[in-house]
């Protein structure tokens, strides 16, 4: 009957634990707010002034009664901050098996990279069915990346990674929207998200351009910038640690502190260097502050990550080399730790 | 019995001598110190800002009408709702009561001759006169475009409009309600009259001072960020700009640790007139006076806690945003409480059909949606969908028009036979509140359907399936709109021709109403004595009938 509609379309695994507790609290909001406009309006008219000079009873409160409703509403409000609490936990938990994009926000428009390579601007492609996660920055300004239907968004930053990830449940066409105020075309920074069966995905991947991938890209960009005449990548130190199976791993820093090297780390420790210094090594490394692109540092950054302990750095490792240095975190760490260990003791 | 125990019928004559007449022209008014003329002052100035707030909102909803960007560029729009928040937030709403109606009413209530430092709160407005005027000129010069949370790193370093200028002027206004904020402290402390004790403040004065402690605290924070953003704008330091070794989430942390409780300014001062509202027309005690007091205090202490809801999704810590969430959570609580025990006032009370207490009754309908929907928003999972949508428009308008503009209005027609001797009652008043309620809900009811659909703030265009709920908000501002516009007339004709109300029009209790409307210029003819509880009704066959009120005149 409606020719509009009243509520969004639910297109991924997390949006229906979204909309249980959309429906809930909705429910709760439409419940009390009956009951208060109910209550006040039989009272107002019950108790409605008939005589010039009547007074109201004095009636002082009710010691009893402040209780009940202080401490209902307290119960209402911890079972949703738990519930809540319990829902946004999956939405900010990244799966590590996920496909993993990478998205630069400028203004007015969204870059993404697919894991083979392939880039699109405002487009996002997604197989049905597959965890995906989306490693985002920006180039200048905050973005913010949304997806109606799949009740994700994640601000986007400049300077830092942020994630998200969604797994499609149905094939589709759905919204892109930028939501963090971003100047002037900021309401034209929306897309298409576009989710696809996994054979005609796999269509849509042949059919396409495909550059170098983001791993290839960022090797390049290691040799290009000649990171390898201080950073092995293959497990022996140089005068900089070795960034063989590092990512993600636990180092202790110059001043004692403890960080693990997330991809907000590898970028920082990229464009100023000097900010958090591995224990047992000089400052001697330059600054690449605004030398190498938003999307390049993401390059990087993704060949880092792709070292896992038996990364051939010499080969020219394109599709599922990402996965490759997820899968041995272990023994890398282990690598690593015998390194520190090693580097510290010169 | 011409002259009834609360009555509304006698005769009165209009009072020879009071502050209005006290002195004349135009340096008697400009040089004043007389906490009701610097009410006058505000009065006028805070209606002129919300007058242009409320025509960029026009502006707004009229773009809006259609799905393409047809009205104004892409750069205009963004600064039409940049100016409409600016206008509407730091030169009306965060005003809008305390300098007006607590300017006038903290010194009457409490049984004082005027404030504690009369310059000090003529200072104040000259304060706002300054600031605002910045803003004024920078609307002038062409506005400026950053939304009025002035995020980084946009607003230093990729903003090209009057940025600088409006900061400027948003800090020099802060240092005008630091001034209100240490004045009614120091007033409510040390001016208050003999038998005015702590629990026999009326609720309105609990809520003012919970309003001033806000202003006290939080307000430097916003100066020092505006600081903070100069130096990086003129000096280069990198306090927020990443590409100078800076932070962006940074400046968030610290603009909601004002702006938070800056919701927390407009409301509560509402939430004490809807005391003193709902108490004059049941001729009732509040219910659980002191629940309501403290729960005024409690909402104004652990509203400093939860600025971080602002930043779940800007990269905060995930902990930090459990933690948020939780004491988010806890201000439901206080904010419940009052609502139940303004209900429960009603109960065996003598109701009084009259505007003021119509706009008590929309306030209770749609600050509790207001409330319950930022408990919505408080909530992490469903947070992550509504943040920046207009879900969170609709919320926040269901606070700021549906509670602390409600707040507002009704009080102004409460308290303004007071003001000006004469009422403004009868069928427009009570048109003009019908007219703002229908158009307020047609307005921003939609706005939560469009939220969850999806629908961001602060687009210019939209999707096509998103117009129809749009046309509707529209509709109900045109609504609003004409709600708005009447009183104008009205309250203005009233001035010259209103009935003459009499020292208490409403039978009132509370020092207020015990001296003659207009008040003299030192408000009481003798230091007024208290020697009963807050909103005591005697009936009318009890012995002592003629006197309402919470206190006796001395003489």
């Amino acid at each position: 009957m409606l020719d509009f509609p009243l509520f969004p379309e639910s297109a991924s695994t997390f949006a229906p634990k979204v909309d249980a507790l959309y429906f809930f609290t909705l429910a709760l909001t439409a419940f009390f707010t009956l009951l208060i406009f109910a209550a006040v309006l039989f009272m107002f008219v019950k108790y409605r002034r008939t005589e010039e000079n009547q007074v109201g009873d004095p009636i002082h409160g009710s010691t009893l009664l402040e209780i009940i409703w202080s401490v209902i509403p307290f119960l209402i409000v911890m079972l949703l901050f738990f519930w809540g609490a319990q829902v946004f936990w999956v939405g900010v938990s990244i799966p590590e098996d996920a496909r993993e994009y990478l998205v630069t926000g400028k203004q007015w428009m969204w870059k993404i990279q697919h894991p083979e390579g392939h880039r699109e601007i405002n487009t996002l492609h997604v197989p049905i069915g597959e965890k995906i996660k989306l490693t985002m920055t920006s180039e200048d300004v905050i973005h913010s990346f949304f997806i109606p239907a799949f009740r994700v968004k994640q601000d986007v930053l400049p300077g830092r990674y942020t994630q998200l990830w969604f797994e499609a449940t149905k094939t589709g066409e759905y919204h892109l929207f930028c939501t963090e105020y971003c100047g002037a075309e900021h309401s034209q920074m929306i897309g298409t998200v576009t989710v696809m069966e996994k054979d005609e995905y796999q269509d849509w991947l042949a059919g396409g351009i495909v550059g170098s991938s983001p791993v290839a890209s960022g090797e390049e960009l290691f040799q290009q910038y000649a990171c390898n005449t201080c950073h092995e990548n293959s497990g022996d130190t140089l005068r900089g640690p070795s960034l063989k199976g590092i990512a993600g791993n636990a180092v202790t820093l110059a001043d004692g502190a403890s960080v693990n090297r997330d991809e907000n780390y590898l970028r920082e420790s990229i464009v100023r260097p000097s900010s958090k210094m591995v224990a047992g090594y000089q400052n001697l490394m330059p600054t690449y502050q605004g030398q190498i692109t938003e999307e390049g540092l993401s390059h990087l950054v993704a060949y880092i990550k792709s070292l896992g302990s038996e990364a051939d750095a010499n080969e020219n490792s394109g599709h599922g080399s990402s996965d490759h240095g997820e899968s041995h975190d272990d023994e890398a760490a282990d690598a690593e730790s015998t390194e520190s260990t090693e580097a510290s003791a010169e | 019995m011409s002259q009834t125990t609360h009555g509304t019928t006698a005769e009165h004559e209009f009072p020879k001598e009071h502050y209005l007449n006290a002195a004349h022209g135009w340096k008697s008014w400009l040089l004043t110190t007389d906490h009701k003329r610097i009410c006058i002052l505000y009065l006028i100035s805070v209606s002129v800002f919300f007058a242009i707030g409320g025509m960029y909102a026009g502006m707004i909803r009229l773009e809006l009408v259609t799905p393409e960007g047809d009205l104004f560029q892409p750069d205009t729009y963004n600064r039409v709702f940049t100016m409409h928040a600016v206008m509407m937030i730091f030169f009306f709403l965060i005003p809008s009561i305390p300098a007006t109606l607590g300017n006038f009413f903290i010194p009457l209530m409490i049984g004082a001759k005027d404030v504690a430092f009369p310059k000090l709160n003529l200072a104040s407005w000259y304060m706002y006169l300054m600031g605002s005027s910045l803003a004024l000129f920078a609307l002038f010069k062409g506005g400026v475009d950053t939304g009025w949370t002035f995020y980084t790193p946009f607003s230093t370093t990729y903003s090209n409009s009057y940025v600088s200028t409006v900061a400027v002027g948003i800090f020099i206004n802060g240092f005008s309600s630091i001034f209100t904020g240490v004045n009614f402290m120091a007033t409510i402390h040390r001016m208050r009259a003999p038998g005015m004790t702590w629990f026999r403040l009326p609720l309105f004065i609990w809520a003012h001072y919970a309003t001033s402690l806000i202003m006290v605290l939080g307000t430097p924070v916003l100066a020092i960020t505006i600081l903070l953003v100069g130096m990086e704008r003129l000096f280069k330091f990198g306090f927020f700009d990443p590409a100078l070794g800076g932070d962006p989430v940074l400046f968030q942390h610290l603009f909601w640790f004002y702006s938070h409780p800056a919701v927390y300014i407009m409301i509560l001062p509402s939430m004490g007139v809807m005391s003193e509202i709902i108490a004059t027309f049941t001729r009732k005690p509040i219910f659980g006076y002191h629940f309501v007091a403290f729960s005024s205090m409690g909402i104004a202490i652990i509203g400093f806690l939860v600025w971080g809801h602002h930043l779940f999704l800007s990269s905060q810590s995930v902990y930090a945003s459990l933690v948020f969430s939780f004491l988010t959570m806890l201000v439901a609580v206080p904010s419940a409480v009052k609502v139940f025990n303004w209900g429960a006032t009603l109960y065996r009370g003598s109701i009084a059909y009259t505007t003021p207490m119509f706009y008590a009754l929309g306030f209770l309908g749609l600050f509790t949606i207001g409330g319950l929907t930022g408990v919505m928003l408080g909530t992490l999972g469903l947070d992550i969908h509504m943040h920046d949508t207009y879900f969170v428009v609709a919320h926040f308008h269901y606070i700021m028009v549906g509670g602390a503009l409600f707040g507002y209005l009704g009080g102004l027609h409460f308290y303004w036979p007071k003001m000006f001797g004469r009422s403004a009652r009868g069928f427009f008043p009570h048109l003009s509140a019908l007219l703002i309620f229908v158009g307020f809900n047609l307005t921003f009811f939609p706005q939560f359907i469009l939220g969850y659909l999806g629908m961001p703030r602060r687009y210019h265009v939209y999707p096509e399936e998103f117009q129809v709920l749009n046309v509707m908000s529209t509709a109900g501002a045109t609504v609003l709109a004409i709600g708005y516009a009447l009183p104008v007339f009205y309250m203005i004709w009233s001035l010259k021709r209103g009935e003459i109300a009499g020292p208490n029009p409403w039978g009132a209790s509370g020092l207020e109403w015990q001296t003659q409307s207009p008040p003299i210029l030192h408000n009481f003819e003798s230091m007024p004595v208290v020697t009963e509880d807050p909103y005591t009704y005697h009936p009318p066959a009890q012995e002592g009938a003629g006197q309402p009120a919470a206190a006796h005149s001395a003489s």
